[in-house]
């Protein structure tokens, strides 16, 4: 396929195939690691953000990236990463927010600057629980099975959840 | 203009190591306990905290291999650099001791960084500021993890109380190294790229204060046989066996690829 008749839309779409490997509900446009697809003469730029700095995920999200694109016979093209702006879960829509509370993840439900202002005030917030609604929750740890997620305990359902850290 | 230029490049790079190394050491220590924490929680957490930090020190590193110039990726300044080259501060190369150790270099680094990080994001070099925005926020979780901890063990049972307290005073010798500043800053911050370690010292001084207190911990009043060196590589003893075992197999097969 020559680049020069592909718009950015279609490689956009075409990237949202690729989801996030350790919440797969997620696509990385939903997820905000997808920043913008340029067109530089006949090459494409994919620009994609990490979430947390270590975040393991990034080196299978840019494997993927690379064969979705290859598989569709696109080969002129490479991938930037950048650090700024940061990553924030500001960007994540509501529909997005949606998916990660049907898969079982409480969404993050406050503006990363509000969380920042109570982390740094010492104070806790309450979050929902993804299954049951209550918000009789205690946070068990703020590390979880991957960077983004924090554990907690709902105390009305008895069931351990992961919420998706305000970032 | 030629010198001027080169010195400014020699500085760059000689201060994005020190930000970078730090990570990379104190990650490298936190990754030690993994398997072996006190509850899966904390050993988790532990994990999590060693990622951001090894994630934080690539970004850096990376961009010290830039400014250098001499085609050097982050892997070959993490893998192929002696101690004596290596910048990191005195604190984040300590043993990892008892989870109250473990804990209170954390806490000492994590406001360290905190108030650098802060200071940087307006870093007139956009790589630093970008560096430092994004570790900001990670950082400041790293905050209130360790000063979670400092409260419950400080103000906790009489052996947790005591470990702390321990913790605290052995470490204590090591902080000064955290704000010594040489050529590197004087020029950089001149240029409005550095952070004045002063005026961080003055803000990490008061919040480690008000946390020990709160913990029931003493602030101590030792100002003698203050460890410093990092700046010019003069490390402790334990860089180098940390070094052996992070270096050697990128040493022994030079083409290894997971």
């Amino acid at each position: 396929m020559k680049t020069s008749t592909i718009s950015r839309e279609v490689i956009w779409n075409l990237l949202r195939q690729v989801k996030d490997p350790e919440v797969p509900v997620l696509d990385i446009a939903e997820l905000g690691v997808l920043r913008d697809v340029t067109f530089n003469e006949d090459r494409i730029l994919i620009t994609i953000t990490p979430t947390y700095s270590g975040c393991p995920a990034m080196n299978a999200i840019e494997q993927e990236i690379k064969s979705t694109l290859k598989e569709n016979g696109i080969e002129n093209f490479s991938i930037k990463t950048i650090f700024s702006p940061a990553w924030t879960t500001d960007w994540m829509t509501d529909d997005a927010k949606q998916k990660l509370k049907d898969y079982g993840i409480s969404p993050p439900s406050q503006t990363a600057e509000q969380r920042i202002q109570s982390l740094l005030e010492g104070k806790s917030k309450t979050v929902q629980c993804p299954f049951c609604n209550s918000t009789e929750t205690k946070i068990t740890s703020a590390f979880g099975s991957t960077a983004c997620k924090a554990l907690h305990y709902c105390n009305n359902c008895h069931q351990p959840f992961e919420e998706f850290k305000c970032h | 203009m030629e010198i001027e230029n080169y010195q400014m490049k020699e500085s760059l790079f000689e201060y994005c190591l020190r930000l970078g190394d730090t990570s990379l050491i104190l990650g490298h220590r936190l990754s030690e306990w993994c398997g072996h924490g006190p509850i899966l929680e904390e050993d988790i957490a532990m994990a999590n905290l060693s990622l951001d930090l090894i994630g934080q020190s690539r970004m850096i590193l990376s961009y010290a291999g830039e400014t250098e110039g001499k085609g050097r990726t982050d892997d070959d300044l993490a893998y192929h650099r002696d101690a004596m080259q290596y910048r990191n501060v005195l604190l984040a190369e300590q043993p990892n001791g008892d989870f109250a150790l473990t804990m209170t270099r954390q806490f000492f680094i994590s406001v360290y960084n905190f108030y650098l990080y802060e200071a940087l994001k307006k870093s007139k070099d956009k790589n630093i500021a970008a560096f430092a925005e994004k570790s900001l926020k990670e950082v400041i979780y790293h905050v209130r993890h360790s000063s979670d901890w400092m409260l419950r063990l400080g103000d906790g049972t009489e052996e947790s109380h005591a470990r702390a307290q321990n913790a605290v005073d052995d470490l204590w010798i090591f902080t000064d190294d955290l704000f010594q500043m040489d050529h590197v800053d004087e020029l950089l911050i001149k240029e409005g790229i550095a952070a004045d370690l002063n005026i961080i010292k003055a803000k990490w001084k008061a919040h480690v204060e008000e946390v020990l207190k709160k913990a029931a911990l003493s602030f101590p009043q030792i100002n003698n046989f203050m460890r410093t060196g990092s700046r010019e590589g003069k490390h402790t003893e334990h860089l180098g066996y940390i070094l052996a075992e992070m270096q050697f197999l990128p040493r022994a097969y030079p083409d290894a690829k997971w």
